[in-house]
């Protein structure tokens, strides 16, 4: 039974990631979007915890359209990993339940 | 059918409308008669605060309204231990003395064990 | 939209409801009670001024399962009924009761 947890804010100006990060367990995946894909830069400051996060089995997504608009596609860190709209709607079926932190 | 669901407020009162639509949304969900449980985390702890004087800023007080939920039998309340810490609280500041304090890793397991999250 | 009562002009929502509880008097609810075709008796009277606590105490309007979980508290469980509230403001205590004691409708009211 796992969750998968939104993400839309920046974690330059805001905890939600940080909150997303301390709930969020091995099962479980995070996507980041719209203004949440910023923290899926190399340089946003949970990147070290969001890759260990990674190494723990957790996959972490980003919304590849968000990216794309915020020309931000070659400078967000490797192990995440880049999905469509409807690899969006698949996620959201797959896992048992959405939390979003906003 | 009887859906075990969450709601989750992590956000401060007043500011803008997000906490008093979590209050609302679980006031209809427990008219609906669901499993309903609450839990407070980041600024949404700051809605359970005493003493909120809200006549001043000519609004509801979140003290008077979310002492109403027993009457709505919503009694399954839930609070985050580093939320409450990191703000330098106690659960004496807070109206709610029979709610559990829980830590992340607990807050984990609750979430897994839910049908739906309702997150504001 | 108004009601007038004692040549006095009130203001309502589009459900009847008062717009400021400070202009309700016993007259105001009489005359609300009488256009639900309820003539008040000392047991209504009783749950509107409970109503008027609850209001006072939670800043809400009671549902109908809250109100009948107040009126236990307050009045005991002979009271604290859905039917005994039934019988005094029809068809529905929660709304019309309210609407009576000159608080604002119930949210999330069936």
């Amino acid at each position: 039974m796992s969750t998968l947890h939104t993400v839309n804010k920046s974690s330059f100006t805001n905890r939600a990631l940080e909150s997303c990060i301390l709930i969020c367990r091995s099962s479980d995946g995070i996507l980041l979007l719209e203004d949440g894909v910023f923290s899926a830069l190399k340089s946003a400051p949970n990147a070290t915890a969001l890759e260990a996060l990674n190494q723990q089995g957790i996959h972490i997504y980003a919304l590849l359209n968000d990216v794309k608009a915020r020309a931000l596609e070659y400078k967000i860190a490797a192990h995440i990993q880049l999905i469509s709209y409807d690899e969006f709607v698949s996620l959201t079926v797959n896992f048992n339940r959405v939390q979003s932190w906003y | 059918m009887h859906k075990k669901i969450l709601l989750i407020s992590r956000h401060a009162p007043y500011g803008n409308s997000i906490a008093k639509d979590a209050f609302d949304a679980a006031l209809a969900t427990a008219i609906y008669d669901q499993d309903l449980s609450m839990l407070f985390m980041d600024d949404g702890i700051f809605q359970l605060l005493r003493d909120q004087q809200a006549q001043e800023i000519s609004q509801k007080s979140f003290t008077s309204m979310l002492s109403a939920l027993p009457f709505y039998d919503i009694d399954k309340l839930y609070i985050h231990q580093e939320s409450l810490e990191q703000r330098g609280l106690t659960i004496e500041n807070l109206i709610v003395d029979n709610a559990t304090i829980v830590n992340s890793a607990q807050i984990s397991n609750l979430l897994n064990h839910q049908d739906h999250i309702l997150s504001f | 939209m108004h009601i007038i009562v004692n040549n006095q002009q009130l203001a309502v929502d589009k459900d009847g409801y008062l717009e400021s509880l400070q202009q309700w008097n016993t007259d105001v609810a009489t005359e609300i009670a009488q256009n639900e075709n309820i003539q008040l008796s000392a047991a209504h009277w009783e749950i509107i001024y409970l109503l008027q606590d609850f209001y006072k105490e939670f800043e809400i309007s009671p549902a109908m399962r809250a109100l009948v979980k107040y009126t236990e508290k307050k009045l005991g469980p002979e009271k604290g009924k859905s039917i005994y509230l039934l019988q005094l403001f029809p068809p529905s205590p929660a709304k019309i009761a309210s609407k009576i004691a000159g608080l604002p409708r119930p949210a999330n009211c069936l």
